[in-house]
C-alpha cells in the first residue's frame, strides 16, 4: 500500500468493515470505507458504522484481500442446489418411535 | 425515556419483525447527571461557576470542529469531527443546564443569551481551526487535558459533575486517541505533512498553560472536593504529551517560537476569534427568540 498523499489524486485504500452487534452472534458485515492504514480503518468504523449502538467488535479487512466469485458464473455456481431437496433436512420424514428430534 | 411495546408484543408471540427487537432501540438519558438536578440537586454559585468554564469549554470547541463537516479530508474524518463534536455538544449541554440551575436558566439561555465577557471558555478552545493539522494539534491538547480532568472529576463530591465526568471520560478517551493516530500520521507522513505538524504544535501549545492555571474559585471548589485543581493535571498531562511527540519525533516549541498565551478566559477575556464563533453560533436563536428546531 502506498502512502495517502504522496500524489495529489490518490485516495485512501478501500477497506470492508464487519461488525458483531453482541456476545454470541458472528460479524456481518456492514459495508466499506476508505482509511490510510488497519489502525485508522477500525476507527473510520467505529465512528461510520457504530454511531447507534450497533455493535461490540468490529473487524476490518483490505477490500483487495478478498476474492469473490464470478458474477457472471451465477448459474454455475449457484443454481445446482435447484431439485436437490433431499439436501434440507425438512425433506426427510421423521421415522417412527424417534424421540428428541 | 421512551418506552415500546416490543415486550408485550414478543410475549404474545405477535412480534411482526421477528428475530430483531425493538429493544435494541434503548434510548438513554440525553443529559447526564439531570436525574440529580430534577431531584433538587442544584448548583451553587461556586459550582455553577465552574460547570460553566467547562460548558464553555466543550461547547465552543464542538462549534469549531462542526464547522469542519463537509470539509474534512475524507468523508470518513467528516463524520469522525463530527462525532466528536456532539460528543462535546452532550458535555456541554450537561454542564450549562447545571450551571443554570443556579440561576434559573435553561443550557440554551447560557448558550444563545450571553455575550462574549460572559464566556468562561479557556482560550485553546476558541483558537480558529486552521488546517487540518491545526485542529488535529488542538484536539490533542485538549482531549489530553480533559481526559485527565474528567477522569478526577468522576470523584468529585458534587454528584451531577461526577456522573457527568463519568459520561465524558469515556468519549473524551477516545477523541484522545483519534488526534494521536492523526499526530503520529501527519508527523510521520510525507514532509508537507510533518511540515505543517510541526507548524500546528508551535501554534498551539502557547494556549496549554491556561489550562491549568489555578485560581481562588477552583481552590475554594477543591478544598469542598467540588472540583479539581487545574494545576493538578499538569504532570499526568505532559506525560502523555511527552510519550506522544516522542513517537512522532516531535519536539515542543523552544526558542524565538515559544512563548505563553497570557489567557484571561476564565475571567472572560478573550482572543478575537470568540465574537465571530458566537455570533455564527447565536444568530438564529437571537433572531427567533423561543423558536425550536
Amino acid at each position: 500500500m502506498s502512502t495517502p498523499g504522496e500524489t495529489g489524486t490518490e485516495a485512501w485504500p478501500l477497506w470492508e468493515v464487519f461488525v458483531r452487534a453482541n456476545r454470541g452472534l458472528s460479524h456481518v458485515h456492514v459495508g466499506s470505507l476508505h482509511a490510510p492504514d488497519p489502525d485508522m480503518a477500525v476507527r473510520n468504523a467505529r465512528d461510520v458504522y457504530t454511531r447507534r449502538n450497533e455493535g461490540v467488535s468490529i473487524w476490518v479487512v483490505p477490500a483487495d484481500a478478498i476474492t469473490t466469485s464470478d458474477p457472471d458464473a451465477k448459474g454455475a455456481y449457484f443454481e445446482s442446489p435447484a431439485g436437490k431437496n433431499y439436501r434440507h433436512a425438512v425433506y426427510y420424514t421423521k421415522s417412527e418411535g424417534v424421540k428428541h428430534l | 425515556m421512551s418506552t415500546h411495546e416490543g415486550p408485550a408484543a414478543d410475549a404474545a408471540g405477535l412480534d411482526p419483525h421477528g428475530d430483531v427487537s425493538v429493544d435494541e432501540l434503548a434510548l438513554t438519558e440525553e443529559l447526564a447527571g439531570a436525574g440529580i438536578t430534577a431531584a433538587g440537586g442544584v448548583a451553587s454559585a461556586d459550582a455553577a461557576e465552574y460547570a460553566m468554564r467547562l460548558g464553555d469549554d466543550a461547547l465552543v470547541l464542538a462549534q469549531q470542529l462542526g464547522m469542519w463537516i463537509a470539509r474534512a479530508p475524507e468523508l470518513e474524518e467528516d463524520v469522525a469531527l463530527g462525532n466528536i463534536a456532539l460528543d462535546l455538544i452532550g458535555h456541554a449541554r450537561s454542564l450549562l443546564h447545571y450551571a443554570g440551575t443556579a440561576t434559573g436558566r435553561s443550557e440554551d439561555d447560557l448558550a444563545y443569551w450571553r455575550d462574549e465577557p460572559e464566556w468562561r471558555n479557556a482560550w485553546l478552545f476558541e483558537q480558529p481551526n486552521g488546517d487540518f493539522a491545526h485542529t488535529i494539534a488542538r484536539q490533542l491538547v485538549a482531549s489530553a487535558y480533559l481526559l485527565e480532568l474528567y477522569a478526577a472529576l468522576t470523584e468529585s463530591t458534587d454528584p451531577t459533575l461526577a456522573a457527568i465526568a463519568a459520561k465524558a471520560v469515556k468519549e473524551v478517551d477516545y477523541h484522545r486517541d483519534h488526534a494521536i493516530q492523526w499526530v503520529l500520521r501527519l508527523a510521520g507522513g510525507t514532509d508537507e505533512s510533518r511540515r505543517r505538524m510541526i507548524v500546528a504544535l508551535a501554534d498551539t501549545w502557547p494556549y496549554a498553560e491556561e489550562l491549568f492555571a489555578d485560581d481562588e474559585l477552583v481552590e475554594r471548589l477543591a478544598d469542598e472536593g467540588v472540583a479539581v485543581l487545574p494545576s493538578s493535571l499538569r504532570p499526568a498531562f505532559d506525560a502523555v504529551i511527552d510519550e506522544v511527540l516522542a513517537e512522532a519525533r516531535l519536539e515542543l516549541p523552544t526558542g524565538r517560537t515559544a512563548f505563553t498565551a497570557s489567557g484571561g478566559g476564565r475571567r472572560g477575556s478573550h482572543t478575537e476569534h470568540l465574537g465571530p464563533l458566537l455570533a455564527e453560533m447565536q444568530v438564529l436563536a437571537r433572531a427567533h427568540p423561543g423558536a425550536s428546531w
